[in-house]
């Protein structure tokens, strides 16, 4: 028991970041605003949860300009892929301990 | 609400977050039905026009009318009568997609969207081409099985962006097309089912599966009786 929960990331332990993770773990690069919409979060929110993923090197990210405004696309690093695929394997792990009970 | 719900619930809430960042779901299928409806009208009007034309033919040779300009008239009714279908069908897709995409307070033009397009457009394109270069090559023979291969390449091709069932349309529409191929005359009876009664047929099943549109029709069958 304690082996997997070891295995729980705890960067991840915010339904919000597993949210960011998801989104990234499918697209390449997404920007800021299609990010926040799908997860449906506020500007502040968004930048505080992206803030231990960048931390953790889980998440990259480019700036540049479309037309005259800055723009951020955020994508998962390899690290981040493995790390959240860890995680998910701790999860599912645990929830068939759970069940199997 | 325990631990393992709670882990539970997140599971399905990142389930659906890679789903919606990936595929376009606002497709109606409302917009099938109407794309079906628009193809069987233009196949009917396209069989009347043959008709008319098939007499006029004989009329022309009768006062030794030259055949080639009766073949270009043929073409360009041809081309004319599918683009007005084509046009028609997009619109009317667009706008019951847009209602949905509304209705679900999701954008219509978004990064899956464009997405599904540009996986749509490909092989869409290169099927435009391919039936140019087989009308100017005179085997319009070949011309309503071609359509059919080249959208179901389409659709399978783009199903990977939208409803899963989309694809094996996409299957139905290219065996249609292929065994179209080898059986020569029926073009225009393939293409009304192809574009006509799968387009009906599929749209009205997404609609009931996924548009709640059982629910809506009960609703309206309800309102009515009161």
């Amino acid at each position: 028991m304690k082996d997997i929960i070891t295995h729980l990331n705890p960067v991840f332990d915010h339904r919000n970041r597993l949210g960011i993770m998801s989104v990234l773990s499918v697209n390449d690069w997404v920007d800021y605003n299609t990010l926040k919409e799908l997860l449906n979060l506020t500007d502040g929110n968004l930048a505080s949860h992206m803030k231990p993923l960048e931390a953790a090197e889980y998440v990259e990210y480019r700036k540049q300009f479309v037309g005259r405004r800055p723009q951020t696309t955020y994508a998962a690093t390899e690290k981040g892929k493995a790390a959240f695929k860890e995680h998910l394997d701790a999860l599912e792990h645990l929830l068939k301990m759970n069940t199997g009970k | 609400m325990s631990n393992a719900e709670q882990h539970l619930e997140h599971l399905a809430e990142m389930r659906s977050l890679m789903e919606r960042s990936t595929r376009f779901l606002s497709l109606s299928g409302l917009s099938g039905v109407w794309a079906g409806l628009c193809a069987l009208f233009g196949a009917a009007y396209h069989r009347m026009v043959t008709e008319a034309e098939y007499l006029n033919q004989y009329a022309d040779i009768l006062v030794e009318k030259s055949e080639k300009a009766s073949r270009d008239g043929f073409e360009v009714a041809l081309i004319s009568t599918a683009l007005t279908v084509l046009i028609a069908a997009l619109a009317g897709g667009w706008f019951f997609t847009a209602r949905k995409a509304r209705q679900r307070g999701e954008r219509v033009w978004d990064a899956s969207s464009r997405r599904l397009l540009w996986a749509l457009a490909l092989p869409l394109i290169t099927g435009g081409i391919f039936c140019l270069a087989l009308l100017y090559w005179r085997l319009v023979g070949l011309l309503a099985p071609a359509t059919l291969v080249f959208y179901g390449l389409a659709l399978f091709n783009g199903s990977k962006y939208t409803l899963r069932d989309v694809g094996s349309l996409g299957l139905l529409e290219i065996a249609l097309g292929l065994s179209g191929m080898f059986v020569p005359g029926y073009g225009l009876e393939l293409w009304a089912i192809g574009f006509g009664v799968l387009h009906i047929l599929y749209g009205a099943w997404m609609y009931v599966k996924y548009d709640g549109g059982l629910l809506d029709l009960r609703r309206w069958t309800c309102a009515r009786g009161n």
